[in-house]
């Protein structure tokens, strides 16, 4: 009951304020939940078990990462390529959680331990735009909030999935590709990303070619984004803004 | 199909949540000793996208015609509607349509 306590003991985590997190994410994670049946669709394309994703679901519960993971599903597993994968695609957290040491502030370690699971993109998004600036409680109800419909919508899609007719016959053979198009269309900033984003796709398919499994998509992904490091540091950049780092 | 009771599904899984994990706990902990802009924060904001572009770009490159075309409208669909779901379903119904009639 010590984890229980934890969460309720002197009012840290007020209910309301865990149901206002919850309420304020419902539309966030009603589009995670189409966005679950998706990679429930295509997971039960590659024969991976409900259980298999459900656990992945709540251990690993970061949406993009878990396409990606399930993309490179192949007989025999390639274990190390999807994990340093996920490391690759989830750096982002690393930043993501770092902004929220103010709203974690004077909180003992275990609650920060305990929480921070529950952070993903979407309810840290929702937080940061409180006038507030948010509070753990806020955060934890909407990370509740994401997880269920993520959850549900993965595990409906996979029940979908499995009445569907085998994945060539629909075109389904595309629908990776056409899910990372759509998500990397989600992510357009400006021509800024243009260039990055061909070097990524040539040396992707160079290293393809040359490197056994999946080690094509750690190439291209770095060989991109190091290219986006470079033009952002030429002096005619505009909003190259690295000075306070440095 | 693939079951949990298999040993490597088991380690690819835990290794999965053991990373994201600790870069959510680490973020956390190191806070302020991590920059929020410059060179390393420009690096990670871009690499979901790269990493998306480069696990697709062999399959599309090497897909054919039918897959350009398809590609070429999912992104232009997605860039107009900004919903996964519809732009994936028309990439992938003009893929099924497109073998049926060649």
């Amino acid at each position: 009951m010590s984890i229980f306590n934890a969460f309720t003991n002197k009012g840290d985590f007020p209910v309301a304020q865990i149901r206002q997190g919850f309420q304020i994410c419902l539309p966030v994670a009603i589009s995670a939940a189409s966005y679950g049946m998706v990679l429930g669709v295509l997971a039960s394309a590659k024969g991976l078990s409900v259980g298999v994703m459900t656990t992945m679901s709540l251990l690993v519960f970061a949406g993009s990462s878990q396409f990606v993971a399930v993309d490179m599903w192949l007989d025999p597993l390639p274990v190390g390529a999807i994990i340093v994968a996920t490391l690759v695609m989830n750096f982002r957290y690393l930043l993501i959680c770092a902004s929220l040491g103010k709203i974690f502030e004077g909180r003992p370690l275990l609650h920060k331990i305990l929480a921070v699971h529950l952070v993903t993109d979407e309810n840290w998004a929702v937080t940061m735009t409180r006038k507030d600036r948010g509070n753990p409680a806020f955060l934890i109800g909407g990370g509740v909030c994401l997880m269920i419909f993520w959850q549900s919508g993965v595990t409906l899609g996979q029940v979908i999935g499995n009445v569907l007719p085998p994945p060539e016959v629909l075109g389904l053979d595309f629908a990776f590709s056409a899910a990372f198009i759509a998500i990397v269309a989600s992510m357009w900033k400006g021509k800024a990303d243009i260039l990055p984003w061909a070097v990524a796709a040539l040396f992707a398919i160079v290293a393809e070619r040359y490197l056994p499994g999946k080690w094509y998509v750690i190439v291209g992904a770095l060989s991109g984004s190091i290219t986006a490091v470079i033009l952002s540091s030429l002096p005619f950049q505009k909003g190259a803004r690295h000075d306070t780092a440095e | 199909m693939t079951q949990l009771s298999d040993m490597e599904v088991i380690l690819a899984i835990l290794g999965m949540a053991a990373v994201t994990y600790s870069l959510r706990l680490g973020g956390l902990l190191m806070g302020s000793y991590l920059p929020q802009t410059g060179k390393w924060a420009v690096a990670l904001e871009k690499l979901p996208s790269t990493v998306l572009i480069a696990l697709i770009a062999p399959a599309v490159v090497t897909g054919g015609p039918l897959h350009w075309t398809a590609a070429i409208i999912t992104m232009l669909t997605a860039l107009k509607t900004g919903n996964l779901l519809i732009s994936m379903s028309v990439g992938v119904i003009l893929v099924g349509v497109g073998r049926a009639i060649m």
